[in-house]
């Protein structure tokens, strides 16, 4: 067992600087993913709610699709079938962006979580009351200005919790990545479980480590609802 | 130098829901400095009519003009009347400042906070510019600034309207739209917000005022208007309205608000 964690022990965290491998390329998938994908439910989230049919129904169905199919299979899809597509390896681009494992990963990840967000977010953006929003139109707001000053800040807040959520699911999904032979955390305690025979104690690091990330993640955002929750609680709580 | 700007023209306006004629050609006249209340039972359209006039609600039909400038309307396919240029109703609904029935703060700023919101993102003032009116205005409807960085949950109703009849009057408008200021409060809280609006209504503010408060409309405006059915079943000075009321049906109105 000693040996085990001696050989294992920066592989599992960093890994060398060349090849970085474990906790480091567990942390990037989590964050890289999430933040691409914030970044793309956050529009889709305002087109989910539109009133204009041909704005919506494309995104209706998006995150039906991406909803109904196992991010394995989504994975697969990205990571092994475009890249067999004559047309993907005869473009040099395309060919160069979807031979690597990392970039395939990450593309997948981020459409699945950002079709969840989606979906959250827009969520929370019906939730709002009409009045604080005629309240807006009444002082002379752009729809534009609504949305930046009103309905998004004030949604995004109330979606707090449940995004929270997305983004605990979306660390634990990451493992998945171990199959597109990218070296996350799960990819080092296959190898080390292996080399020693000791599953117990590699897989056991492993969500060591995984726990050590979802109690920070919980813990900042217990933070961040503190901060910006605080409008919701009743007086006598403060 | 012109007279002062505040005059607001209601011409004709209709309105309906389906087949529901809740507006049959209401007009109005306030002249700067005015202050018109309107009454009438629930029903009788008097909602409907303060929210046409700066487009919450669509009319089907009338002509609205603000400082003697037209709001420029044009049908839309289903018949009714949508505004011509958005820019031009933006700025208008600058001048009409609105106070609701439910206040509606937005609940995620504090009570400062909801003031400056549309000063600085509307009208592109300097924040420092907009905090100092802010707290002018607050202090105006006599909050005191410890309730400045309070939350509209963690207010009281009077407290909550109070903020946003300053959040009103912090971007200076030219008109000030009343819809039933005090009828979603207790009691015991509606003078303190009669008395915010009694104060402003003697600064020679123009005002309208839907309410159902008859002491407001009797001692603080200087014209009512009874709507009754979606048309103004009588309309005049205070004093001719409340003691010697020609049409039937205010005459049952006001009897019934006796009793």
């Amino acid at each position: 067992m000693i040996d085990l964690v001696e050989q294992y022990w920066q592989q599992y965290l960093w890994g060398t600087a060349g090849h970085p491998t474990g906790l480091v390329i567990t942390l990037w998938l989590t964050i890289a993913s999430l933040a691409l994908g914030f970044s793309l439910a956050l529009p889709l989230a305002v087109l989910r709610v539109s009133k204009t049919w041909w704005l919506s129904v494309p995104v209706r169905v998006y995150t039906y699709v991406l909803r109904g199919t196992p991010l394995y299979v989504q994975l697969l899809l990205v990571y092994t079938g475009i890249y067999s597509l004559d047309a993907v390896r005869a473009t040099p681009v395309l060919n160069a962006f979807f031979r690597d494992a990392m970039n395939c990963t990450i593309l997948a990840f981020m459409l699945n979580t950002a079709a969840y967000t989606t979906e959250i977010f827009a969520g929370a953006i019906k939730a709002t009351t009409f009045g604080e929003i005629e309240a807006g139109r009444a002082c002379g707001m752009s729809n534009y200005t609504l949305y930046r000053r009103i309905i998004l800040p004030s949604a995004l807040r109330r979606a707090l919790p449940a995004y929270s959520n997305e983004v605990i699911l979306m660390l634990h999904a990451t493992t998945l990545a171990a199959t597109a032979t990218v070296p996350d955390i799960l990819k080092v305690a296959r190898s080390a479980s292996s080399d020693y025979y000791l599953p117990f104690v590699a897989y056991g690091i492993a969500s060591v480590l995984y726990l050590g990330i979802s109690f920070t993640l919980i813990w900042l955002f217990r933070r961040a609802e503190d901060k910006w929750l605080g409008y919701l609680r009743p007086v006598a709580a403060k | 130098m012109s007279t002062r700007d505040g005059t607001l023209v209601v011409e004709n306006l209709h309105k309906r829901y389906g087949k529901n004629e809740v507006l049959r050609g209401v007009s109005l006249r306030a002249k700067a400095g005015s202050v018109i209340s309107i009454i009438g039972s629930s029903g009788s359209g008097k909602s409907t009519f303060l929210r046409c006039i700066n487009f919450l609600e669509r009319p089907n039909a009338g002509r609205i003009f603000l400082n003697g400038e037209e709001i420029r309307m044009v049908p839309d396919k289903n018949g009714n009347l949508k505004v011509a240029d958005s820019g031009q109703l933006r700025r208008m609904r600058v001048k009409l400042a609105m106070v609701f029935q439910h206040f509606n703060l937005w609940l995620h700023l504090t009570a400062l906070e909801n003031v400056i919101e549309a000063p600085i993102h509307v009208l592109g003032l300097p924040r420092i510019d907009a905090i100092e009116r802010a707290r002018e205005n607050l202090a105006k409807v006599g909050l005191s600034r410890s309730v400045e960085t309070m939350y509209p949950a963690h207010l009281s109703g009077g407290q909550q309207q109070r903020v946003a009849i300053a959040r009103a009057l912090t971007m200076e408008p030219e008109v000030m739209l009343f819809d039933e200021p005090t009828s979603a409060l207790d009691p015991e809280l509606v003078g303190e917000v009669l008395r915010v609006m009694q104060r402003l209504a003697s600064e020679g503010r123009t005002m309208i005022v839907v309410t159902h408060e008859m002491s407001f409309a009797r001692n603080a405006s200087n014209h009512v208007i009874f709507l009754d059915n979606g048309i103004v079943e009588e309309e005049g000075a205070p004093d001719q309205i409340f003691q010697a009321p020609r049409s039937e049906r205010l005459k049952r109105f006001l009897a019934a608000l006796i009793k």
